[in-house]
């Protein structure tokens, strides 16, 4: 291939950009392919390494991790407080910790109150309670939308709110995240933690779903 | 920097998509892109700002059709070539320089597991008290700059309220360009939208941002 000094494909005009990567192959697969040889090759990556980290977020650390937390807040006031409080030792006291999820922060749902959580300037995430994000929250349309027109977006979501509930968004800019702690549905008065926990869904831990009573749960129930 | 990335409240984009029982990675690549982003920072050539700003730098055409993943990979080709860990050349002929010799002490398996809890804090001690507190109305910057930072494009020059002191934490605009992480307290302040986004916004409606004390100067 020559590259040479032509500009070899779309980067539009009036950019000089030549950046290495623009060097690989277009199908994404190969050009993982191709540097993961390289990086392989040179010593600077192990591929048993690159497995055991696909392995953990796709295994371990995901949004169960923070249902766990949630379903405990619902059930012990104590711990709730120590939550809102100081979330960082709240869910180390869970045994979940650590990257991306350094300095926690846990916003509470109230009759009064909706939080709900994005990054705008990319698309941080609190990874040792969520996992790694859904890609609509990494989509520019969420990240561009949801600070201006919050209640449009969840609409998109079927969640609509009242009229006088606030709706507070918080924009990640920094190395703080937050995790929305929903409302404890009508219903569950009888449900152990464990049970509660398996009712905590992703999207109500990033504010845009909210925790549906066990009659009325999940898509294509009967109940209804 | 005024770049692409900086997307709050850009109109024009359209409808989420979103998926229901969404896995962790839609491909093996995805995956694999995120086992290289990560092992390849233990070389420590670089700091998560960085690591963003790289991304931030990339043309605004690609930032905004590459996926996720495709954008961390070209991020990190392009700062592994920054940094010195490899060349321009590797990346075009996809084999290491004749002559090199590997590279010794790459992180085996067990090592990321074994460092993930412990994350990366970037809270610092630092001698001067907060200037602000919980309740003070602070003003933004009106500007920003062309490096990197993290006050976003709506909330410059913009008026809010303290909610929250994070104590002092490393500063993405000197971190970003290696420069040191030259601490400086961090605040969550409380816009309403009204600020944000004019009258026609809804009454009931906020946002917060992490501000930087740097960025911010008490509202008269």
């Amino acid at each position: 291939m020559g590259h040479d000094h032509e500009h070899h494909h779309s980067h539009g005009h009036g950019h000089d950009h030549d950046d290495p990567h623009s060097l690989l192959p277009s199908e994404p697969a190969l050009r993982v392919k191709a540097i993961e040889s390289l990086l392989v090759e040179k010593g600077l990556v192990d591929r048993g390494a690159i497995d055991e980290i696909i392995e953990m977020f796709s295994e371990e650390i995901g949004p169960q991790n923070g249902a766990q937390v949630v379903a405990r807040a619902w059930t012990d006031p104590e711990y709730r407080e120590r939550l809102l409080e100081d979330a960082t030792a709240a869910i180390l006291e869970l045994g979940f910790s650590g990257m991306q999820g350094e300095h926690m922060v846990a916003v509470e749902n109230t009759d009064d109150r909706h939080n709900v959580v994005v990054c705008t300037l990319c698309s941080c995430y609190p990874w040792p309670v969520l996992g790694v994000p859904p890609v609509w929250y990494k989509s520019a349309d969420y990240r561009a939308r949801v600070v201006r027109d919050p209640r449009g977006v969840l609409a998109e979501f079927d969640v609509t709110l009242d009229d006088d509930v606030e709706i507070q968004v918080w924009d990640s800019t920094s190395e703080i995240r937050y995790l929305v702690v929903p409302q404890r549905p009508a219903g569950t008065d009888d449900m152990s933690e464990a049970e509660l926990a398996e009712l905590v869904t992703r999207d109500s831990m990033i504010g845009t779903g909210l925790v549906a009573s066990p009659a009325s749960a999940g898509p294509g129930s009967a109940a209804d | 920097m005024d770049g692409v990335h900086d997307l709050g409240g850009v109109e024009g984009f359209g409808p989420l998509p979103i998926e229901i029982d969404e896995p962790a990675f839609h491909h093996e690549w995805e995956g694999r892109v995120m086992g290289m982003y990560l092992l390849m920072s233990f070389w420590g050539t670089w700091n998560t700002d960085y690591g963003r700003h790289v991304i931030e730098r990339l043309p605004p055409s690609d930032y905004l059709s590459m996926t996720y993943y495709e954008k961390w990979l070209a991020g990190l080709v392009n700062k592994s070539v920054e940094t010195g860990l490899i060349t321009r050349d590797e990346v075009a002929t996809g084999s290491p320089a004749s002559g090199t010799e590997p590279a010794v002490g790459a992180p085996g398996e067990g090592v990321f597991r074994a460092v993930f809890p412990k994350g990366s804090p970037t809270e610092r001690p630092v001698d001067a008290p907060p200037q602000f507190a919980v309740g003070d109305r602070v003003r933004t910057d009106a500007h920003g700059h062309s490096g990197h930072t993290r006050l976003p494009g709506y909330a410059r020059g913009k008026v809010g309220e303290v909610v929250l002191l994070h104590g002092a934490h490393v500063f993405p605009d000197s971190n970003a360009a290696m420069a040191g992480e030259d601490p400086h307290h961090l605040y969550t302040v409380k816009f309403a939208a009204r600020e944000l986004w004019g009258p026609s916004a809804d009454a009931g409606h906020s946002v917060t941002v992490d501000v930087w004390e740097p960025h911010l100067v008490p509202a008269t």
